[in-house]
């Protein structure tokens, strides 16, 4: 399949104080158009740090990224804001909370001038129902809705752009796990639908096993393993990502069997 | 046989609000025997935290608070003590462990400060270089490599996992009865959690302690408590024998809670039914672990 984005030989410094700490060091990877790329490691790892330089917040210290072959400039035009677009941790922080629901998702809309304008008010119904949610809920302000319904309708404004990948920050790490599965099914049915592309960032290595098709394990800025999802959940072939998903907390004795088959080359190595 | 290290009966809590009364807690009946890790589980919401604040008697001191019910330690009711009695158990016999280790440390003193305050509360006329020695020996105990600059670090100098062991440390200096642990090991990286959670539990035998472990990680729970009680907007729903209750939970609410947990085995995204029917149904105890059947 062709790759959508390709992040090649990107390595980000930070200075402070005198120090300088090095987020990303030489990672080069590919995200082919319709797959779902998930980006996990530890706090530290620089998996935030490469969403941000994926959407354009952050410019690369050296390397490059290519979107649709083109590479992407440092300053961004309207036009490839639009095609890459985020969805955060923490949707409570991510709305406004003095516009109501409805308008941060027309805001999208405006912005990109998506639409006539006498129809984007129809279209934010039609997004709201999209991710599940009644389109007269437009009207109220993100306090009155849920976690959950929050999430949703952060999903509703970043489908509102039409873009062709989303960069999902754990987007399902400050819910419930009944909401949590119910959020995850959802994102899960719009990529189908939608044919979309996700760059799915998450410590959580439970939810990366069921809706990623692909891994890329991060530890302290390197990218140390990449693979097909079952591929490395069965045979992961270097030990930090053995040590990672042997520390999962599991709830079923076949996900004990698993995690201790897992464990057993690193017990020996001590 | 001895009384519970912890009792709780009937207990209700509601907060009194400009449109009347919210009602936290609706009547839950909890019990902890000495040297058991028992957990409480539940959603966000459900008022596991606001038990753990009750038995320390946290809530009590909130205007608009209104409780009822019966709380007692170590066989005393916990009602009829007095402020000073409280505050006495409180850091010492009683000790929390919260969810956010970095906030839970004062930053403008040096652990080393903080860490002779908590050992003053079990013995109050101690000495600063008997407190410090006895400090290094406890973060010792929770494999801080090097004791002595924790010591006179800020909290915001440490990491988050290093916070965690702080605060562990803390909770047992003073070889409590009853360790009351808020969501420890939430805030921090799987494998940091692991290991901390590993750690807890060697300390927590070895000191004897009893704990209440409030989690909404199932995964968490499994692998820490002896017994659990599934708590669902201020009712108990389900309790039984940690084993058993992963097995084969029994209550509708717990199943559907299970069935959302996605596996690492990889069984797809759960599906769960959009009909949340029968999560109001009645307790379901697990054979022999009611409280009629546990409690002498």
């Amino acid at each position: 399949m062709k790759p959508l984005l390709q992040v090649i030989d990107v390595t980000k410094t930070f200075d402070a104080g005198g120090t300088s700490v090095r987020a990303l060091d030489g990672v080069s990877f590919s995200v082919s158009a319709g797959e779902c790329l998930a980006v996990v490691g530890e706090s530290g790892s620089g998996k935030s740090t490469i969403a941000n330089i994926v959407l354009g917040i952050y410019q690369p210290t050296s390397g490059a990224l290519l979107f649709q072959d083109k590479e992407l400039p440092d300053v961004r035009s309207l036009a490839l804001k639009q095609a890459i677009q985020l969805v955060q941790q923490n949707p409570l922080s991510s709305l406004n909370p003095r516009r109501s629901v409805g308008a941060s998702i027309r805001l999208a809309l405006d912005v990109h001038a998506i639409g006539d304008r006498a129809g984007r008010k129809a279209r934010v119904g039609e997004l709201l129902e999209e991710v599940g949610l009644p389109a007269d809920y437009a009207d109220r302000s993100p306090a009155a809705l849920s976690g959950g319904q929050r999430q949703r309708v952060a999903i509703a404004r970043a489908l509102a752009c039409q873009s062709e990948l989303l960069v999902l920050d754990e987007p399902t790490s400050a819910l419930d796990v009944l909401v949590q599965a119910r959020v995850l099914k959802l994102l899960a049915d719009i990529r189908q639908a939608r044919r979309l592309t996700y760059i799915f960032i998450t410590h959580d290595l439970a939810v990366v096993r069921n809706i990623a098709d692909r891994v890329a394990v991060f530890e302290k800025g390197r990218l140390v393993e990449i693979a097909p999802t079952a591929d490395l959940f069965a045979n992961p072939s270097h030990p930090y990502t053995r040590r990672l998903i042997s520390a999962v907390p599991v709830t079923s004795r076949r996900e004990a069997e698993l995690r201790d088959r897992l464990q057993e080359p690193l017990d020996a190595d001590l | 046989m001895t009384a519970p290290t912890l009792a709780i009966d009937d207990l209700r809590l509601g907060f009194r609000g400009w449109a009347g009364t919210a009602e936290v807690l609706h009547g839950i009946s909890l019990h902890i025997a000495k040297g058991e890790r028992v957990a409480l589980v539940g959603e966000s919401g459900s008022g596991k935290s606001v038990t753990a604040r009750l038995v320390l008697g946290l809530v009590q001191e909130l205007r608009g608070a209104r409780y009822s019910g019966r709380m007692a330690f170590e066989g005393r009711d916990l009602g009829t003590l007095s402020r000073r009695e409280r505050e006495a158990l409180r850091g010492d016999r009683i000790s929390m462990i919260f969810q956010d280790p970095t906030s839970s440390l004062n930053p403008v003193y040096t652990i080393g400060t903080l860490f002779h305050e908590v050992l003053r509360r079990g013995n109050p006329g101690i000495g600063a270089a008997e407190a410090r020695e006895r400090a290094v020996a406890a973060l010792d105990d929770v494999a801080i490599a090097d004791p002595g600059r924790v010591l006179d670090s800020y909290a915001f100098q440490l990491s988050g996992g290093m916070n965690q062991r702080v605060l562990i440390a803390m909770a047992l200096a003073n070889s409590p009865s009853l360790l009351l642990a808020d969501e420890p090991g939430t805030a921090l990286d799987v494998t940091v959690q692991a290991q901390t959670l590993a750690l807890m539990q060697q300390l927590v035998a070895r000191h004897g302690a009893s704990m209440l472990f409030i989690s909404h990680n199932l995964g968490v729970v499994r692998e820490f408590a002896d017994r659990v009680y599934v708590i669902y907007k201020g009712r108990i729903v389900e309790q039984g024998p940690t084993e058993g209750l992963f097995e084969a939970p029994l209550h509708p609410y717990t199943r559907a809670l299970m069935a959302a947990v996605p596996r690492i085995t990889g069984e797809g995204i759960p599906e769960i039914d959009e009909e949340q029917t029968g999560f109001y149904d009645p307790l379901v105890a697990h054979p022999g672990y009611s409280e009629a059947e546990l409690r002498p």
